[in-house]
């Protein structure tokens, strides 16, 4: 209770948890929210490029489409995406990070030096040339961000489980005869959760924007998909006269990466108060 | 000094060949036929077989690997499909542009990034601090490509004040090949007018490319100097009169910027990340833009040389980082 209570005096991080709230909101009901909710894949070419209005909040894009229920839409995917990249990440990235710190030796040396070659080049370029390599598709990107997005994790939780490693309720365990599995999963995860859980609200808002950079380049959500990513690239040849069709796909990027990482700080700052932003 | 320098290249050694091996795997397993991928989507036959022998396709998987080591070492990655050319040919000609762009907005953003977190920790709590810590959170969550893309809307096409794109006005000469930065060819073959037009051009994407690295640098500046301003030896100074200015811009920064200083190593992969983007939007003809046109056209030897290519570069700018951390913090040179 202590904790929420902190957390509710933080007002930025209560800003971030209320936008990634009504953000997974929008995405549940995005078929409900939309006006247009057809407007996915239907074009209507006689309403072509028109300004914003109160028939078109955002306006319409180059084949008549309705720019607000495409946002709207946009969520879904924006978020289901990052979730399955985070989490697939997190489940191939966490027992590595466990394995490498608690048993040591070549294995450990062997994970690690992997991590250390996927961290030698810059995530995006690693996954656009494996987006490219797998043929464009949502998959081939959401499969390119999983595969090196993971190192992350395992950087982290290999740090936590050999300083928790050196512990003496790790030495009582092992003691007491407790199985090596039993540790690392009972005693030792429970205590790099919340390292995981703050890297992982953020790395949300890390994967949608990555996520919206391979669809504007081409390598990702493939049309008519209502991806944020991708509209902002089909709006490029329609400005300046549109200016409405790539703003409001941006700002819908920008607003629910905006809230996940408000709240991975807000979370940062009470589980790890080593980190704390001192104000 | 030395010995730290030597040891830090050497352990760098392992993670090149990892990424010579990660490499070899992107373009040996991925593909369902590499030789056809890496000869293009329209090759011949001959072609292809070609690319089979080229690269061994048909023999045992370490044979391979050797073979792709021997053409690393040559610096013969094959010829792009796309421009006809060596891809490391297209690369060395193509990376002045990206050094030009990469640093230009690296040096802005620590110009500016560093002073800007040392203001918001000496006004700590005010309006000021406040407004850094929105533009801080907001530069981060920002999608640079959109940035760009609004910048490009604002400034070049509605107000008409900035080029849309390229390196230089079409009208200006391109000056000298010496170096291949323009800024730098253009003030040594005497002619500041093409200097001004270059950095006219270099303005909207190097300030694209510094947003995210500005935000990072000024948070950690200014986390580190609020630490530091708690230190017994402020107090001390504080105590006994020396000026306020003098103590935070001559020992507090100094024992503050370490963190921000790290951070530099990490941006500039987030940099050149950038930078792919960015060239792509602004038209910049450096690595970043061959690495998008190689992509769409599914061009895989440029992918992969692209790939290498950063790999190294980004390998390299660390060691920089970290002996300039050893520098400022002596006690790192010592732990290794």
């Amino acid at each position: 209770m202590l904790l929420v209570r902190k957390f509710a005096k933080d007002v930025p991080a209560v800003f971030g948890f209320f936008v990634v709230v009504f953000a997974i909101f929008v995405a549940l009901f995005a078929e409900l929210l939309a006006p247009y909710p057809l407007d996915a894949y239907e074009s209507h070419l006689l309403q072509r490029l028109q300004p914003p209005s109160w028939e078109f909040p955002f306006g319409t894009d180059n084949l008549g489409r309705d720019v607000f229920s495409r946002v709207i839409l946009g969520t879904r995917s924006a978020l289901i995406v990052a979730c399955m990249v985070v989490a697939l990440a997190m489940g191939i990235g966490v027992p590595l990070g466990l394995i490498a710190g608690y048993f040591g030796g070549w294995p450990s040396e062997a994970i690690m030096r992997v991590t250390d070659v996927f961290l030698a080049v810059p995530q995006l370029v690693l996954a656009l040339a494996l987006a490219q390599l797998l043929s464009p598709s949502l998959e081939s990107a959401m499969l390119a961000l999983t595969l090196t997005y993971w190192p992350f994790f395992t950087r982290i939780v290999y740090a936590e489980t050999r300083r928790l490693k050196a512990s003496l309720f790790v030495d009582a365990l092992e003691c007491i005869g407790a199985r090596s599995a039993r540790i690392l999963v009972a005693h030792v995860l429970p205590n790099t959760a919340s390292p995981i859980i703050v890297r992982a609200t953020i790395g949300m808002g890390f994967t949608i924007l990555t996520a919206a950079v391979l669809g504007f380049l081409g390598v990702g959500a493939t049309p008519p998909e209502p991806d944020w990513g991708l509209s902002i690239a089909e709006s490029r040849q329609y400005l300046p006269e549109a200016w409405w069709f790539s703003t409001f796909p941006g700002l819908a990027i920008f607003l629910a990466v905006l809230g996940f990482n408000l709240l991975g700080d807000g979370l940062r700052d009470i589980v790890d108060p080593r980190l704390r932003r001192s104000r | 000094m030395l010995r730290f320098l030597i040891r830090r290249v050497l352990l760098i050694v392992p993670v090149l060949f990892g990424l010579l091996v990660l490499t070899f795997v992107l373009i040996r397993v991925v593909p369902s036929d590499p030789s056809a991928a890496l000869a293009g989507e329209n090759a011949t036959v001959e072609q292809i077989e070609r690319t089979r022998q080229q690269y061994g396709f048909d023999k045992p998987l370490t044979t391979q690997f050797f073979i792709y080591l021997r053409q690393v070492a040559q610096a013969d990655l094959g010829t792009s499909v796309y421009t006809n050319r060596p891809v490391t040919h297209d690369l060395f000609r193509r990376l002045p542009a990206t050094i030009e762009l990469t640093f230009s907005a690296l040096l802005f953003a620590t110009l500016l990034g560093i002073p800007l977190g040392v203001i918001a920790a000496v006004r700590h709590n005010s309006a000021v601090d406040h407004a850094m810590r929105v533009f801080t959170v907001a530069g981060l969550a920002i999608a640079t490509f959109w940035f760009a893309i609004m910048l490009q809307l604002l400034f070049a096409m509605e107000l008409d004040i900035m080029p849309l794109r390229g390196r230089l006005g079409l009208a200006t000469d391109i000056p000298p090949h010496l170096t291949g930065l323009f800024l730098v060819d253009s003030l040594l073959a005497g002619r500041p007018d093409i200097f001004a037009d270059a950095l006219w051009h270099l303005v909207m994407p190097a300030v694209t490319l510094a947003l995210g690295a500005m935000a990072t640098i000024t948070r950690f500046t200014r986390s580190g100097m609020l630490e530091t301003l708690q230190a017994d030896f402020v107090v001390y100074e504080t105590a006994v009169g020396y000026p306020r200015w003098m103590l935070i811009a001559v020992y507090v920064l100094r024992n503050s910027v370490v963190a921000a200083v790290t951070q530099i190593g990490l941006l500039f992969g987030a940099l050149i990340g950038g930078a792919v983007v960015v060239e792509a939007i602004f038209d910049w003809p450096g690595i970043g833009s061959y690495a998008v046109d190689a992509i769409l056209n599914a061009d895989y030897k440029a992918i992969l040389a692209v790939t290498l290519l950063i790999g190294v570069v980004y390998a390299a700018v660390n060691i920089v980082v970290d002996v300039v951390h050893a520098w400022l913090d002596p006690r790192v040179g010592e732990r290794l």
